[in-house]
């Protein structure tokens, strides 16, 4: 999985779930409800950046406190395309991998590129090459079953394919015209 | 083995489990709230999806109730009709799903519990493993009864001595809080014991496992004593065995803590990790306090609150608001008369639920506004206007502050 795009914001440590979609501003959990409230008490400007770029950049424990699933929806409705983190909460990044949003640990990332950068990342080899900088650097690789997941649209996508392949291999049994 | 370890093995089917593994682990019970799961009921419809076990999947309506935003009453109505078309147990609007779930009986020292509300570490103070989840893999739970999980490590809290007075387990919380910083347990359990623990209530232990994700933690735990055990069987008559560390058990780290120089503690504004003894924030004013929350709503907290405040008035510049963390919490103050106690001091009683502490409704904080909460965090724009501001602290501290509108040490009243 690989992703190419400019970096649009760099924010720092502790960002929280809660305030990267707070209750204050939802007013409906629909992908435009969502987005409309996404990052309002961080950055005011968030949506206007989002014409430079599609990938965040933040420093450490991304994501913290809530549980709450609106907050990488709302990144994701917002149309950021990957979060590049030295760290996520953990909530926060079963979430993400679970709704299929991209993400990937990587130390010292604020050091490494900043707003304006061109980014080229590889989710599966974990390669971050910066093409503004001509610098590159490596990120955590997620274990190949998080990746699965991530890659087939998140949980739901793998549960709706382990569905179609019982009904496929049932219907299979089915033509073959087994006696009961 | 340590106690979180052997929990998630045994749930996973295993004889031994070690940090890092990734493993399926079967749940005893689950729950979802109406703030979560509308994000997945839909998907559950569409797919044909089916419940694992109609006993256990667990359905609240207790963030924002009664709502007051259209939004709230919509996912409320979506909620409600879930937990009916699939025969689901549902509370609504009977408290917070972290007082319902143990009040209830779900809860039983050595199983796993996951729930879509971050605060579900909470559980740990009954001797099992459980933490909070998002609503996507809330549906997966729901369909089969089990979630993929990378077993943590442990960090082992040992405070021993004789708690001061006014010291509960919430002031443990934030004690820990400052030691260990928003994310020092990111990932990993917080083992606590210690003859420190043993001394406190269960509703203590209840507010201290119910903090330990604000250090990050997947779970905080407490081997099950004959406390745990009295709460359990009270409330539920399944079988479980109490699971304990085993003395050769491995820690990631192991702090001491010496309990009998604890204090009464308060978080400044801007994360719980800014916990500080009380006196370096005495003196502070405000103007709005928050009595209740899934973190200090139970009974302990309501009978010392009423002790500090019976026949006192709360000062004509603070709007103290007190929310009981269930229905049967709400009646039993009732019957000790502590509700008629704070009323007449001039505070605002609420119904069971969340109320203003996660920044969804009833009792926003406007610009600048400062207020002294029982709630367990306190982030930019937590409960309100970015500009607003919330000191965390105990029931205690938040008793004897309303009297001045000034932050006081309860030890001087």
């Amino acid at each position: 999985m690989k992703i190419h795009n400019k970096v649009f914001g760099v924010y720092g440590s502790d960002v929280a779930a809660e305030q990267i979609a707070s209750s204050k501003y939802v007013t409906a959990v629909t992908p435009e409800g969502l987005a409309k409230a996404c990052m309002k008490d961080i950055d005011v400007m968030f949506h206007e950046k989002l014409n430079n770029g599609k990938i965040m950049v933040a420093a450490q424990n991304f994501g913290c406190n809530s549980s709450r699933e609106w907050a990488p929806r709302a990144l994701k409705f917002s149309g950021v395309e990957l979060v590049i983190a030295d760290s996520f909460a953990r909530i926060f990044f079963r979430n993400a991998i679970n709704i299929g949003f991209p993400i990937i640990e990587c130390e010292d990332i604020c050091q490494f590129c900043e707003e304006g950068d061109e980014l080229d990342v590889d989710l599966s080899t974990g390669l971050i090459q910066n093409l503004t900088r001509k610098t590159e650097k490596k990120g955590t690789v997620l274990p190949d079953f998080l990746l699965d997941i991530m890659t087939v649209g998140g949980l739901l996508g793998k549960l709706k394919a382990e569905i179609e392949e019982k009904s496929s291999v049932a219907y299979a049994g089915e033509s073959e015209g087994k006696p009961e | 083995m340590n106690i979180t370890e052997k929990i998630l093995a045994k749930a996973a089917g295993l004889d031994q489990a070690e940090p890092g593994q990734i493993i399926e682990v079967n749940v005893d019970a689950a729950f979802t709230v109406e703030k979560q799961g509308p994000l997945f009921f839909d998907e559950f419809r569409k797919m044909g999806l089916t419940i694992w076990d109609k006993e256990k999947a667990i359905i609240l309506v207790d963030h924002g109730t009664p709502p007051s935003k259209i939004m709230d009453a919509n996912l409320i109505t979506d909620t409600i009709q879930f937990a009916k078309e699939y025969e689901l147990p549902l509370y609504n609007s009977e408290g917070i799903c972290h007082q319902i779930m143990p009040e209830k009986g779900y809860i039983l020292p050595g199983f796993a519990y996951v729930g879509t509300d971050s605060h579900t570490t909470t559980y740990g103070a009954l001797g099992a493993f459980s933490t909070g989840l998002g609503a996507t893999e809330m549906a997966w739970v729901f369909n089969k009864g089990s979630i993929w999980m990378k077993v943590p490590s442990s960090i082992l809290i040992q405070i021993d001595g004789e708690l001061p007075k006014h010291v509960y387990g919430k002031d443990v919380a934030l004690a820990v809080m400052a030691l260990l910083g928003p994310d020092g347990a990111s990932y990993k359990a917080i083992e606590y014991r210690g003859s420190s623990i043993r001394q406190l209530s269960m509703d203590s232990r209840f507010s201290l496992c119910n903090m330990a994700v604000e250090a990050g933690a997947k779970n905080g735990i407490i081997e099950a004593d004959e406390k745990a055990i009295a709460y359990v069987k009270e409330r539920s008559n399944r079988e479980f065995q109490a699971v304990h560390s085993d003395p050769d058990a491995v820690y990631d780290k192991v702090y001491h803590i010496d309990g009998a120089k604890l204090a009464p503690m308060v978080a400044k504004p801007g994360g719980s990790q800014h916990s500080v003894p009380v006196d370096e924030a005495e003196g502070v004013p405000f103007t709005r306090a928050l009595l209740g929350t899934c973190t200090n709503g139970r009974m302990e907290d309501f009978r010392i609150a009423r002790e500090i405040i019976k026949g006192k008035k709360v000062s004509p510049d603070v709007r103290l608001q007190v929310i009981p963390g269930s229905r049967a919490i709400y009646k039993q103050c009732i019957e000790e008369g502590i509700v008629q106690d704070f009323l007449e001091a001039g505070a605002i009683w609420c119904n069971p639920q969340c109320g203003p502490c996660a920044g969804g409704h009833y009792g926003l904080l406007g610009k600048g506004e400062v207020c002294l909460s029982t709630s367990n965090r306190n982030m930019v724009g937590r409960m309100g206007d970015p500009t607003s501001e919330v000191y965390l602290t105990s029931p205690a501290v938040v008793a004897a502050s309303v009297i001045s509108g000034r932050i006081t040490d309860p030890r001087k009243i």
